[in-house]
């Protein structure tokens, strides 16, 4: 009985520390939400959205192995909906001069509060994972893999639409002057809920099966796991968090263009999952909030630079280069990522400080025999 | 035993054509509820492939599978696992990235009732059947002897006990009907006696029927009630170990290929 006592404790005793890291988490957003400039902020936040992107991204790519293209596409279709949702109708009317946005967006948006964003952010995700599903479908019928190409033709489709639909998203202007919603809180609130929910799926039954299909697709289905049901599942649960983070995204920057969600979205999330280890979620989480810094303090190397006698005038783009050189570089040494599939964890923490605390013990015991 | 036998595997008239090749051809098979039998043959001769057909792997070309009684031709895979058959794989296919708990309860997802909200959520519902299904799980690890891998990485474990793991997840599975692709294959005549006693341990103790594949004579002659001998996919023979001993067929298929 008595372990039975002691296994219960510690099953609540993580979730407890998983509430007080939230509630820490918390604190701290509060205050710099009140202490730091806006700028600084709107690095923290972008950080936090690429939080929800890699995460999510990270279950299909690296937890279920089915190699997806697709986050950017899924980014786009969330961006859009929080947009056209939350773009104020005067704003509309302004935006859509050479032709007229179609009813009933045009003359409908929701009032800018709290609950009316959310509910924008939800649809954006729902809209999402209504993309991964049509996508899915096909693709995961078929045996071989497929996704990567559809995926890619997705994103690509969705940026022609975005070029094109003008009535809808007016074209390669897009739209401006979108209220600047997404707090801190909104921000990294989802950052928790992607990062909680997507590694409570990973460490259930779902999650196992999901990376069954990932190590041997064949003696998966012999063990009677529902291969595509699997592959669905998380690619639909990934389409709705990238659905999220896009619609986070668009109230951040407040603009929204078919340019924001190109490809390179993809491969910087591709980039962040793979240093991060594909499979490991809090290594995503640690890699795609140090890119979102890097991005900015590489800034750096993208202005005119005098190194010595050497005057070297600003490359823009220049970000990508020392990226992807690091990718090339993490590639040929750390094939399997930072964090290769580690996870840290409260149980990971524990068994580090008893081992710690066991030395200690140790080396007093065999300090006193030493002694006497 | 005679009247009413109870039939767990029935194969009639099973052919499977990949191109040109008939790699099984017109097989059948009965095996009754509780028996340990031998599928033997020449390298190429259809083994793994009448395991991959009664396993949803492939669909024959012609023919039908029955599990007690039930035709379940050309089912899914997942299906016909959920159903209660279970194999292992000629060439060790575990899932080398989990750890060693974590293959066994995959093959406790077919049987899982929380819905997948729930287990997203971590809800209390599914948080009481994942308890209950890894203790499930470390019991079965217990019995087959596997406790002290449990959280090792299936992949790093020595080759002998990703054998031993490989038969537990299927054990997993709860199944009627066990399939054993080539288990001594590697092993030393020790590993060898100890895999002998090792299957007919848990056939008594999962009450399992069993159908084997086996290169190994002296497991198949020691362990099996009835042999099954193909070659290039045609029965060409079956009785029990001491027929199939003298059975000039077999002994030309064999010194065809080679002598073994
Ligand atoms: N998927 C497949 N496609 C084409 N040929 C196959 C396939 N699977 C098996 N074969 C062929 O069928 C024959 C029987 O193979 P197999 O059942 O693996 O033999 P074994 O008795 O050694 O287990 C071989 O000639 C093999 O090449
Ligand atoms: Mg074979």
């Amino acid at each position: 009985m008595g372990k039975h006592f002691f296994a219960a404790l510690r099953r609540h005793l993580n979730t407890f520390l998983t509430l007080m890291l939230v509630g820490l988490l918390f604190l701290a957003l509060r205050w710099a939400n009140t202490r730091l400039d806006d700028f600084t902020l709107r690095i923290l936040r972008t950080g936090a959205v690429y939080i929800v992107a890699a995460v999510s991204y990270n279950l299909i790519n690296g937890i279920t192995g089915q190699f997806s293209l697709g986050p950017n596409g899924f980014m786009a279709l969330g961006g859009y909906v929080v947009a056209l949702l939350m773009l104020p109708v005067p704003q509309k009317q302004f935006v859509w001069f050479l032709e007229p946005l179609i009813w009933p967006l045009n003359s409908f948006s929701f009032a800018s509060t709290w609950y009316f964003f959310g509910l924008s952010l939800l649809l954006a995700g729902l809209m999402g994972a209504f993309g991964a599903f049509l996508v899915g479908i096909p693709s995961f019928r078929l045996r071989g893999d497929y996704l990567a190409i559809a995926t890619f033709g997705f994103g690509e489709i969705i940026f022609v639409l975005a070029n094109n639909l003008i009535p809808l998203t007016n074209g390669p202007l897009g739209m401006k002057g979108i209220p600047e919603l997404a707090s801190v809180y909104w921000c990294f609130g989802w950052a928790v809920i992607a990062t909680l929910v997507v590694s409570n799926i990973a460490n259930s039954s779902y999650g196992r099966a999901m990376k069954a299909v990932r190590d041997d697709e064949v003696a998966a289905e012999a063990m009677g796991v529902n291969v595509f049901q699997a592959k669905m599942l998380a690619f639909v649960v990934s389409g709705f968090f990238a659905g999220v983070a896009g619609g986070l995204l668009v109230p951040l920057i407040t603009t929204i263009s078919p340019t924001l969600f190109t490809f390179t979205m993809t491969f910087n999330l591709l980039i962040i999952i793979v240093l991060g280890g594909l499979g490991s979620i809090t290594g995503s989480v640690i890699t795609a909030f140090s890119f979102a810094i890097a991005s900015e303090v590489l800034r750096a190397v993208e202005s005119p630079m005098n190194i010595g006698p050497i005057h070297i005038p600003g490359i823009a783009g220049m970000r990508m280069v020392v990226f992807s050189a690091l990718l090339v570089l993490l590639m040929i040494f750390y094939r399997r990522g930072i964090f290769g599939q580690f996870e840290l964890s409260w149980d990971w923490i524990r068994s580090l400080l008893t081992k710690a605390a066991g030395e200690e013990v140790r080396k007093k015991w065999t300090r006193g025999k030493t002694s006497s | 035993m005679d009247t009413g036998k109870n039939i767990v595997l029935k194969l009639e008239h099973l052919t499977i054509k990949f191109g040109g090749l008939i790699a099984v051809n017109d097989f059948c098979l009965e095996i009754e509820k509780g028996e340990l039998v031998g599928l033997i043959g020449p390298n190429g001769a259809g083994k793994t492939t009448v395991f991959n057909i009664v396993t949803g792997q492939y669909e024959p070309t012609s023919g039908t599978v029955l599990l007690e009684g039930r035709d379940i031709t050309g089912w899914r895979p997942h299906l016909i696992a959920a159903s209660g058959i279970a194999r292992t794989f000629q060439n060790v296919r575990l899932f080398t990235g989990m750890s060693v708990l974590d293959n066994v309860l995959v093959s406790q997802h077919l049987r899982l009732r929380s819905p997948f909200l729930s287990a997203a959520l971590h809800l209390p519902d599914y948080a009481r059947e994942e308890r209950h299904v890894r203790a499930k799980a470390m019991d079965l690890l217990e019995r087959l002897e596997l406790t002290p891998f449990a959280k090792e990485l299936a992949g790093n474990l020595p080759y002998g006990q990703q054998r031993r793991l490989e038969i537990a997840r299927a054990l997993s599975t709860n199944p009627k009907l066990l399939l054993l692709d080539e288990p001594a294959a590697g092993m030393n005549p020790e590993e060898t006696t100890r895999l002998m006693r090792f299957i007919c341990r848990i056939r008594d103790e999962f009450s399992l029927t069993i159908f084997l594949i086996e290169h190994d004579m002296r497991l198949v002659m020691g362990i099996c009630e009835r042999i099954r001998v193909i070659d290039y996919g045609i029965s060409i023979a079956e009785g029990v170990p001491d027929e199939i001993r003298r059975d000039s067929r077999v002994i030309a298929a064999y010194l065809g290929e080679g002598g073994e």
